[in-house]
C-alpha cells in the first residue's frame, strides 16, 4: 500500500523549481568564467576570448550598452558581480536564496544552510574589484553547485518536492549546454570544414571543460573532433550534462510528479525526450546545429510555460464568496 | 568586587569589577555570594581558560548567520535581516520557583480564556460590574465580528507568551499577556541548540529540563482543535504573512519542525464552505490554521478590507466550525493594557482565587485621579499606549527628555483611554558578556503556554536581555538580545 504523501503547495513547487534553476544558472556562469580564465593563458594575445562568453549568455546588446568592450574585467564585473543584471552570479544566488528562504519548511535544513552560506560567502568574495578575483572563486562556486546537488539528493526524501528541484536543475542544465554549444560551434564553423588552426583542439577542449566533460569525452570518444564533441554534449545517453541526459532526467521527474495526469508540459517534454533518443547526430549537424539548438531552446521555454500553467499557477481569491455552490471537478 | 573568588585567571578577568549595583541579580545574592541554583554554572565558568567564553560567543554568532536565524526590521529596506544577538550566559530558574510560575500561568490563562469566551457571548462579567462596559467597548482590539462564535472546546487562547519580569523586591510580576500571535519560541529552541553546540561543558552536572518537545506538543494541540469528523490526521497548516514579516524565520522553523505546510494567504481559497490550499494536485481541504497574521489582516470581508495578506471568507468558514483558527480572532481584547489591569479581578471572578503571580501596579489615565498622578510624575513612570506592543508607543520616564514628556502629556490629555502608566521597574539582571567582561544587564522572561485539551507550560522560555548599558527595553527591534533559559528539574540542584 502506498503511503499517503503530503500535498505540495503550488507556490512551493514553483519556488523549488526556481531555486534549483538559479543555483544551476549561477554554477554555469562560473564554469564559463573559470574555463575562459584558464584558456586565455594559452591563447595568443590578440585573440579576444571574452566576447564569446557574453554571446553564450545571449546578452551582447545589453553588455555593449552598459560596458562597451568585452575585457576580462568588464565581463567578470557584468556576469559575476552586477546586481542590476538579473542573470549575474550574485543575482542568481540572491534569487536562489530568496526562493530557498520561501520554502525553508520544505527543503532540508542542510539545503537551506548551504544555499544561505554560499550566498553570504560569494557576496563577501565578489565585493572586491573584478581584476582581483582569482579563478579560485569560480572553482569554489562550481564545487558549491556540486554540493547543492549532493545535499538535496542526500538529505531530502525523493518525493514530489525533490522531483521539482531535479526538474528545475535539469531544465536549466539542458538550456545552458545548448547555449554553450551554439556559440562555440558558430565561432569554429570555418575550422570544422577543414581550415583548422593550432588552437582548435584547445578551444574544443575548453568547451568540454566548461561542461566538466573533458575526461569522460576522452574515455568514450577519444580524439577531439567537432562532430564528436557536438554528439557527446547533445546526445550522449550517459554523460550527466549532455542535453539528452538532462532532458531524460527532467522527463523522469515530471513523470513522477504528474502521476499519470495528462497535461501540456508532460506531453511536450516527452516528445523532446523521444526525439533526442532517436536522433542521428550527423544528419542534425548537416541540416544545421544552430537551427536545432535554437529550436530546442524555444521548446524548453514552452515546457517551462506549460509547467507554470499545469502546476504553479494560483487561482485568485474570488471577490464574492461561493459558500453554498459546490465546485465540481476536484 | 564579589567575595566568592578563589579561582582561575580567565574567570577573574571575566568577573573583574562585576557589580550587582543594588539590582536583583539572577546569579548573585545582594551580598555577592552565588545563588545556590547557579553555583555549578559558576564553577564551570571558573574553570574556563582565558578567552574561551569569547570564542564560544563568536562561534555562536557565526552559526546564527550561517543558519539564517535572523529577523527583519521594520522601517529598514525590505529584506534587511539581522541576527537576534545571543548571549551565552544562561538565566537559571530553580525548580521550586518554576513550579509556582507554572501554576500561576495556568491559573491566569484559564481566567483569560473564560473572560474572552464571556465577552463574546453573554458578557456576564460586565453585567456583574466587575469590569466597566465602556472599557470593553472602547478597546481598539475588541472584535464584535466574532461575537457568538464557539471555537472547539471553548478554547480561544491556544498559544500564549506571557511576559514576566522580576522587580527589585525579588518578586515576579506579569507585564503583558500576549494572547494574539506571540512570537519568540523558536529562539528558545534554537538558543538551547546553539548552547549545546558551542558551549556543551556548562550543562555538566545540571539537570536542565529539555525544551525540544515543544513542536510535537504544539502539533498535538493544533490537531486536537480540528473540526469533528476529520479523520485521524487532520490537515494543519501555518499561515504566514510572508518572507518580509519580522518573525518569518520562526514561521518556517515551526512549520519545518512540525512537518506541516507553511502557507500564505494567496495559497488558500474559500469555496463550498471550506478552506482549501492550492497544491500541484488541485485543491486540498484544510482543517486547522495556526495563523501568524494579525486579526486585522485575516479576512478582508470581515476585518480590514484592504488586506492582501489574508483569505477572503475565512472567518465565515470558521464561524460555521468548518475550520479552526489558532489563536482565535478576538483575543486581542484581553491584551489591551487597560483591560490587563483587571486580570486579577477576572481570576477572582471566574476561579474564586487570588492571582498567584501579581500584575504590575497600573494607573489608568481615563480615571481622573490616576491621570493627575501620571501627568505629575511623567519623569518617574513608564507610560504605554493601551494597544501597542513590541516596545513601540512607550515613554520610559527616567530615561526621557522634557520634550518627550510634554509630547506624551499632550497625547494623554487628548486620548486618556489609550494610555496607562506603571512604575519604572528595576528589572532584574543577569551577567552578560560585554566585550571581554561580564556585566549585569536587565532581562525579562517569556514562558509559552499551550491550551488544547489541557494547559501545558513549556519548561523554559525566552529570556530577553537589554544589551545597552542601563536600558530597560528588551525588544529585539530596539537593541535587545536573548539568552538560554534553564529551568532546573527538582532535586539536588533544583532549589
Amino acid at each position: 500500500m502506498a503511503t499517503e504523501t503530503r500535498p505540495l503547495l503550488s507556490r512551493v513547487a514553483d519556488s523549488l523549481y526556481w531555486m534549483a534553476r538559479y543555483m544551476e544558472r549561477a554554477e554555469n556562469v562560473a564554469r564559463l568564467l573559470e574555463v575562459n580564465l584558464h584558456l586565455q593563458l594559452d591563447l595568443p594575445l590578440d585573440g579576444n576570448q571574452w566576447q564569446p562568453v557574453i554571446d553564450t549568455c545571449g546578452e551582447a546588446p545589453l553588455f555593449r550598452k552598459l560596458y562597451g568592450e568585452a575585457t576580462q574585467e568588464s565581463v567578470i564585473a557584468f556576469l559575476a558581480q552586477d546586481r542590476d543584471y538579473s542573470n549575474s552570479i550574485t543575482s542568481c544566488l540572491f534569487a536562489a536564496r530568496e526562493n530557498a528562504r520561501s520554502v525553508r519548511e520544505t527543503i532540508s535544513s542542510e539545503t537551506w544552510e548551504h544555499v544561505n552560506g554560499i550566498y553570504l560567502k560569494v557576496l563577501k568574495q565578489y565585493a572586491q574589484p573584478a581584476e582581483d578575483l582569482s579563478p579560485e572563486v569560480f572553482r569554489d562556486l562550481r564545487l558549491a553547485g556540486h554540493m547543492f546537488q549532493g545535499i538535496t539528493d542526500a538529505t531530502m526524501s525523493h518525493n514530489e518536492a525533490w522531483h521539482f528541484v531535479r526538474l528545475g536543475r535539469q531544465m536549466e542544465r539542458a538550456d545552458k549546454t545548448s547555449r554553450l554549444l551554439d556559440v562555440k560551434y558558430f565561432m569554429l564553423l570555418p575550422s570544422a570544414s577543414g581550415v583548422g588552426t593550432p588552437y582548435d583542439d584547445l578551444l574544443w577542449s575548453a568547451v568540454l571543460k566548461s561542461a566538466s566533460g573533458f575526461e569522460m569525452y576522452r574515455q568514450s570518444r577519444g580524439k577531439i573532433s567537432p562532430r564528436e564533441v557536438v554528439g557527446f554534449l547533445v546526445a550522449d545517453p550517459d554523460f550527466p550534462r549532455s542535453i539528452r541526459h538532462s532532458i531524460a532526467r527532467a522527463a523522469d521527474s515530471l513523470d513522477v510528479i504528474r502521476e499519470g495526469a495528462v497535461c501540456d508540459s508532460v506531453r511536450l517534454l516527452g516528445e523532446l525526450r523521444q526525439e533526442l533518443d532517436e536522433m542521428d547526430v550527423g544528419q542534425m549537424i548537416n541540416s544545421g546545429l544552430h537551427e536545432f539548438l535554437d529550436n530546442l531552446q524555444l521548446r524548453l521555454n514552452t515546457v517551462s510555460a506549460g509547467l507554470q500553467r499545469d502546476f504553479f499557477a494560483l487561482r485568485p481569491q474570488t471577490q464574492t464568496q461561493t459558500q453554498t455552490q459546490p465546485v465540481g471537478g476536484e | 568586587m564579589l567575595p566568592c573568588f578563589a579561582v582561575g585567571a580567565g574567570f577573574i578577568v571575566l568577573f573583574e569589577a562585576y557589580q550587582t549595583d543594588s539590582f536583583h541579580d539572577e546569579m548573585f545574592n545582594a551580598d555577592g555570594s552565588v545563588r545556590p541554583e547557579a553555583s555549578l554554572l559558576l564553577e564551570t565558568l571558573q574553570s574556563l581558560e582565558e578567552g574561551h567564553l569569547q570564542r564560544s560567543q563568536r562561534a555562536a554568532e557565526r552559526m546564527l548567520l550561517q543558519m539564517g536565524i535572523t529577523f527583519n526590521v521594520y522601517g529598514e529596506a525590505a529584506g534587511t535581516e539581522r541576527i537576534f544577538p545571543f548571549d551565552l550566559i544562561p538565566r537559571i530558574v530553580p525548580a521550586a520557583e518554576w513550579e509556582r510560575i507554572e501554576r500561576g500561568l495556568k491559573q491566569r490563562i484559564r481566567a483569560l480564556n473564560f473572560f474572552i469566551d464571556d465577552i463574546y457571548h453573554d458578557q456576564k462579567i460586565l453585567k456583574d460590574k466587575v469590569i466597566p462596559e465602556e472599557v470593553i467597548r472602547s478597546a481598539a482590539s475588541y472584535r464584535p465580528q466574532v461575537h457568538g462564535i464557539n471555537p472547539p472546546g471553548g478554547v480561544w487562547c491556544h498559544i500564549t507568551g506571557t511576559d514576566l519580569i522580576r522587580h527589585g523586591d525579588g518578586e515576579l510580576y506579569v507585564l503583558e499577556d500576549n494572547l494574539r500571535v506571540p512570537s519568540g519560541v523558536s529562539y528558545v529552541l534554537e538558543n538551547r541548540d546553539l548552547m549545546k553546540r558551542t558551549f556543551p561543558e556548562v550543562f555538566e552536572g545540571l539537570r536542565v529540563r529539555p525544551v525540544d518537545d515543544y513542536p510535537s506538543n504544539l502539533l498535538d494541540t493544533l490537531e486536537s482543535l480540528a473540526p469533528p469528523h476529520r479523520g485521524e490526521k487532520p490537515v494543519v497548516v501555518l499561515l504566514t504573512p510572508g518572507m518580509y514579516n519580522s518573525a518569518y524565520f520562526e514561521h518556517t522553523f515551526l512549520a519545518q519542525k512540525m512537518g506541516i505546510p507553511l502557507v500564505q494567504g494567496s495559497d488558500l481559497i474559500v469555496e463550498d464552505g471550506f478552506v482549501w490550499m492550492q497544491t500541484t494536485k488541485g485543491p486540498c481541504k484544510v482543517d486547522v490554521i495556526y495563523r501568524r497574521i494579525d486579526d486585522d489582516f485575516l479576512d478582508p470581508d470581515v476585518f480590514r478590507a484592504d488586506s492582501l495578506l489574508g483569505v477572503r471568507g475565512i472567518v465565515a468558514v470558521y464561524r460555521r466550525g468548518n475550520v479552526t483558527l489558532a489563536n482565535a480572532p478576538g483575543n486581542g481584547v484581553a491584551d489591551d493594557k487597560v483591560i490587563y489591569s483587571y486580570v486579577p479581578d477576572m481570576i477572582r471572578y471566574y476561579e474564586g482565587e487570588d492571582a498567584i503571580i501579581p500584575n504590575v501596579p497600573t494607573f489608568l489615565c481615563w480615571r481622573d485621579a490616576d491621570r493627575q498622578h501620571v501627568l505629575q510624575n511623567l519623569d518617574k513612570l513608564v507610560v504605554k499606549a493601551a494597544n501597542e506592543s513590541g516596545g513601540y508607543g512607550m515613554l520610559v520616564g527616567p530615561h526621557s527628555t522634557k520634550a518627550e514628556q510634554d509630547d506624551f502629556a499632550d497625547r494623554i490629555r487628548e486620548n486618556p483611554r489609550n494610555y496607562i502608566a506603571q512604575p519604572t521597574l528595576a528589572l532584574s539582571r543577569v551577567p552578560t558578556l560585554i566585550g571581554d567582561k561580564l556585566e549585569g544587564r536587565h532581562v525579562d522572561l517569556r514562558p509559552y503556554v499551550l491550551y488544547g485539551k489541557n494547559l501545558q507550560v513549556l519548561p523554559g522560555g525566552l529570556t530577553r536581555v537589554a544589551l545597552r548599558k542601563g536600558s530597560l527595553v528588551v525588544n529585539s527591534s530596539q537593541g535587545g538580545g536573548s539568552k538560554d533559559t534553564w529551568v532546573l528539574a527538582g532535586g539536588v540542584n533544583g532549589h
